[in-house]
């Protein structure tokens, strides 16, 4: 369970997110979603330890993020974030390697290498495993990173906007994948989203966020409606049953 | 290193690409031929540092007199080789950046200014009451206090940020510079031509005692760098994926840079300021060596040091007889192997 | 970081009641009046008597009026300089010693006085304002082919190469025993400036007309590449026309005066920490802040040991490098 409880973050006298109180229950996936500046990927990167709070506390799986030393806190939860630029150059699999890194501590064994294969597998990247990452296009690099957090074997995984950059096809493919990732693998994913159609297909549960606030948490069902989008996203949202479920229309 | 190279990759075909740091068969080979090749051309460098123009036969008991003496050199060479490259593989590493030095962080101004107050101050025999061992340990102890301080200030509390630090020890080593250069000014031109010598890098400067303490200190701190190889591997991703991969990056960063101030300060302390000696072995192991690993990377990176640092003195002394500039020879070197890679590389 | 940031300068310009693009208010007026006191004052400062000795007219004519000029010239020079440069880059924190053009200037000065030792000043400031062109213009493609993660690396990259550019022109000036020389001329300095030698400075203050002139189309520059050709404007010549005047400000403000260390950086800083970024009329002020500080700093040069100078590039060298920092902390603070 992550448990978020009046955290609040400081930009400037006039900036600032939160409170923000949130539980979010274990398994499946998670969506944060809301307007640009929402504060959506400022919670999730405090979430996973990245920035610090000004104020308020979030545990997960019972572990206090500001207090618990980093290694362990790795083998509990993994954070993926938008931008990765390395200045080494490392084919896929070792990429992957270093997602077990908080257990191997670099020395990799033979059930580490078993766990990378299998994360390589998950994410179809075994006939690329070889390759370097700046020989992959955007969408191969994009799930070379997914295949690490997920060779991290955390309970809770944290994705910042992972269908950046992808196009249709790559989108679908991701976002199944982590939803197989979420439901054999039971895995709990927050990941957020700026496509409200794509969280209400792949998503378990929706989290809207508005000027640093949540507004609304519950599941598709209960967020999909068009009083609630129309409201945290300030623009006339209809909501239409489509041939797969729900779907916003606002253009 | 042996069992990185050769640990197995459990129920996998031979061939297929390994998670290990050299992943397939043809970069294992090509490692050791690198490792083959740097490793002859140092002792070939080095021996004939030794014994080249050795009025002496080899042998005899005036060669070995003769070849003592210039053995202190080549210790010389071999902590400074050292020194630099596993300091500037580190601080590249940690500051995730492959065109930085950290000599540029205020070591050779700091070295600089304390060489010209003292002349400035006590004329020639300035230069006098800085040799001897404690002054030695003491000028190592000032430089690395004054990073240890800088990194303390800047890197921690709530606005700690790295890049900032960095730009803020280039402009004080740049504010330095110039309190030097104004009290170089003031000198009598024999007062400047002492000082002159000083404020070049060359192995001639260290004094055989101060290997005393160089030496062992070197080995030390560099072992220890050794040792966080895995660690320093995972920072090279960046502040974020070094947290995520359970490494508490604020506390490494300020280890390293600490760790890499010491190295730093001996090599400036023992021979002067070599300011692109370090980038130019790091950007030539790279290279080499070709892997992300800083088990691999570190002896490929100390022994170019020292292949480059020998080869050039023995080319200078041997060849052109120009011994004097051996240093500056390096620095435009590197200075241009430094201007090829920013005008060839696309990120930053 | 892009220098100016439009929104900020859309605020507080009306803020301010000013109409946009009027030059003169009568603050500008107090400032002028601030500075043109400084300027007396360094016209009366000095060991020389002017009032008591025979000669003291003449004296005053031969020395303190080119000093004062010179003040004038260079300080507006480099200040102006440091802002061109800030606006074709997109980055704050780079102006000619962060960039390493001081020291192109400074090598190019030195291979023609090798070269040539009697060459005239003409071929000196010729030599070092190509030198500061070339390197300028490696400086800039170097900015265009690299994208950037932090605003911060620029100035780093930029003092690492000036710091390779100046081991060059070490190794030329040991090879040539000229080392001490060098030092003496690379250190900005207005203690030689007399009737005869000041006088080519006047071509930086037809730098700074042209920057006067070509002001609006420098700010569009400033927007970037893709903003400024989608309003029209040539962008590749503005950026050529403004890395000449940066290198003939540098050149000719080196070969005469030497190094004036991070007087471009500071003074277009403070203007818009102060004023906002509203280029036009931050004009009259980058120069008048710039003229004012150099003034200040070579008094302070010339009062501090009398009968001696202190050279003006080392208490720029350091007032330069604490307000650099000042900066560096407060933008820090500001994330």
């Amino acid at each position: 369970m992550i448990r978020v409880t009046d955290v609040i973050k400081r930009y400037s006298s006039e900036v600032a997110i939160g409170p923000v109180d949130l539980t979010i229950e274990p398994g499946g996936i998670i969506a944060l979603v809301g307007p640009n500046g929402a504060g959506k990927s400022t919670l999730l990167t405090m979430m996973g330890r990245l920035l610090g709070m000004d104020g308020g506390s979030i545990s997960i799986a019972g572990h206090d993020v500001a207090r618990t030393p980093s290694r362990e806190l790795a083998t509990i939860v993994s954070i993926l974030r938008q931008e990765n630029h390395f200045i080494t150059r490392l084919t896929v699999r070792q990429l992957v390697g270093f997602g077990r890194f908080p257990y191997s501590q670099g020395r990799l064994t033979p059930a580490d290498e078993q766990i990378i294969d299998r994360a390589i597998s998950f994410l179809d990247l075994t006939g690329l495993e070889g390759r370097y990452l700046d020989e992959l296009s955007g969408g191969q690099r994009q799930r070379a990173y997914v295949a690490m957090v997920l060779a991290q074997d955390t309970e809770y995984v944290l994705l910042d906007e992972p269908l950046n950059n992808l196009d249709m096809r790559h989108s679908v493919a991701m976002m199944r994948h982590l939803h197989d990732a979420a439901h054999t693998l039971g895995r709990t994913i927050v990941i957020v989203l700026h496509d409200i159609n794509f969280a209400c297909q792949y998503a378990d549960r929706l989290c809207a966020m508005k000027d640093g606030r949540v507004v609304a948490f519950g599941t598709p069902e209960e967020i999909m409606t068009s009083e609630v989008l129309t409201d945290v996203f300030e623009t006339t949202v209809e909501v239409i049953d489509g041939p797969r479920g729900r779907l916003a229309v606002y253009y | 290193m042996a069992d990185v190279l050769s640990r197995p990759a459990p129920a996998r075909p031979a061939d297929a690409p390994a998670s290990g740091p050299l992943p397939t068969v043809a970069a294992r080979r090509r490692y050791t031929v690198v490792v083959v090749v740097l490793a002859a051309m140092a002792l070939g460098f080095g021996f004939g540092l030794l014994a080249w123009a050795n009025p002496m036969p080899v042998g005899s008991l005036g060669f070995w007199r003769i070849a003592e003496l210039r053995a202190t050199n080549l210790v010389t060479m071999g902590v400074v080789a050292l020194c630099q490259a596993v300091a500037t593989v580190s601080f590249q590493t940690v500051t995730t950046n492959r065109i930085l030095t950290p000599s540029i962080m205020g070591f050779e101004a700091l070295y600089a200014a304390i060489q010209t107050t003292a002349v400035y101050v006590l004329g020639v025999t300035g230069i006098i009451a800085l040799q001897g061992l404690p002054q030695f340990v003491l000028q190592v102890v000032v430089m690395v206090a004054f990073s240890a301080l800088l990194y303390g200030w800047l890197l921690t509390g709530r606005f700690g940020n790295l890049q900032i630090m960095l730009l803020i020890g280039i402009i004080l080593g740049g504010g330095l510079r110039s309190v030097s250069s104004f009290m170089q000014r003031l000198l009598t031109p024999s007062e400047f031509d002492v000082l002159t010598a000083r404020l070049f890098g060359n192995v001639s400067n260290a004094d055989p005692q101060y290997l005393l303490v160089g030496v062992p200190v070197a080995l030390v701190v560099s072992g220890v760098l050794y040792l966080r190889s895995h660690r320093l591997n995972v920072l090279a991703l960046g502040r974020e994926t070094s947290l995520n991969l359970g490494v508490n990056h604020r506390r490494e960063l300020i280890t390293v840079l600490v760790l890499v101030s010491i190295l730093m300060a001996i090599s400036t302390a023992l021979v002067g300021p070599l300011t692109f000696l370090g980038f130019l072995v790091a950007t030539l192991s790279y290279q080499l060596a070709d892997t992300y690993d800083h088990r691999l990377i570190f002896p490929v990176a100390a022994l170019t040091g020292f292949v480059v640092l020998s080869g050039a003195y023995f080319v200078m002394n041997h060849v052109f007889r120009a011994e004097g500039v051996v240093s500056v020879i390096i620095e435009l070197v590197g200075g241009t192997v430094f201007l090829f890679v920013i005008v060839r590389k696309g990120r930053l | 970081m892009t220098v100016p940031s439009p929104a900020a300068g859309a605020v507080r310009a009306p803020g301010r009641g000013r109409a946009p693009g009027r030059l003169v208010d009568p603050k500008l007026l107090l400032g002028i009046l601030v500075v043109g006191a400084l300027l007396v004052a360094s016209l009366f400062t000095g060991v020389y008597d002017i009032w008591g000795a025979d000669d003291g007219a003449a004296m005053f004519a031969i020395t303190r009026v080119p000093r004062t000029i010179a003040l004038v010239l260079a300080g507006a020079a480099m200040a102006m300089s440091g802002l061109v440069m800030q606006l074709l880059t997109q980055n704050r924190f780079v102006e000619p010693t962060t960039t390493g053009t001081t020291e192109w200037a400074g090598l190019g000065l030195l291979l023609v006085m090798v070269v040539a030792p009697e060459a005239s000043l003409t071929a000196r400031m010729i030599g070092a304002v190509v030198a500061s062109f070339v390197g300028t213009v490696i400086f800039f493609a170097f900015l265009r082919r690299v994208t950037l993660r932090s605003s911060l690396i620029v100035p780093i990259v930029g003092i690492m190469l000036g710091a390779v550019v100046g081991s060059i022109s070490t190794f030329i000036a040991l090879r040539t025993n000229s080392l001490q020389i060098i030092g003496v001329w690379f250190a900005g300095s207005f203690t030689d400036i007399i009737r005869g030698q000041y006088e080519v400075l006047w071509i930086t203050g037809l730098v700074g007309v042209a920057v006067f002139i070509a002001a609006d189309r420098f700010t569009v520059a400033g927007l970037g590449e893709e903003i400024a050709t989608n309003v029209g404007l040539n962008y590749p010549r503005m950026v050529l026309i403004g890395t000449g005047l940066i290198a003939v400000a540098t050149g000719v403000v080196t070969v005469v005066v030497g190094n004036l260390p991070f007087l471009g950086l500071i003074v277009p800083n403070i203007v818009s920490l102060i004023r906002g970024d509203d280029l036009r009329s931050n004009l009259p002020w980058v120069c008048l802040l710039g003229i004012g500080i150099v003034t200040v700093c070579d008094l302070v040069g010339r009062t501090l040991i009398m009968p001696f100078e202190v050279p003006v590039s080392l208490i720029l060298g350091i007032l330069g490098a604490v307000v650099f920092i000042a900066l560096l902390l407060h933008r820090r603070r500001r994330g």
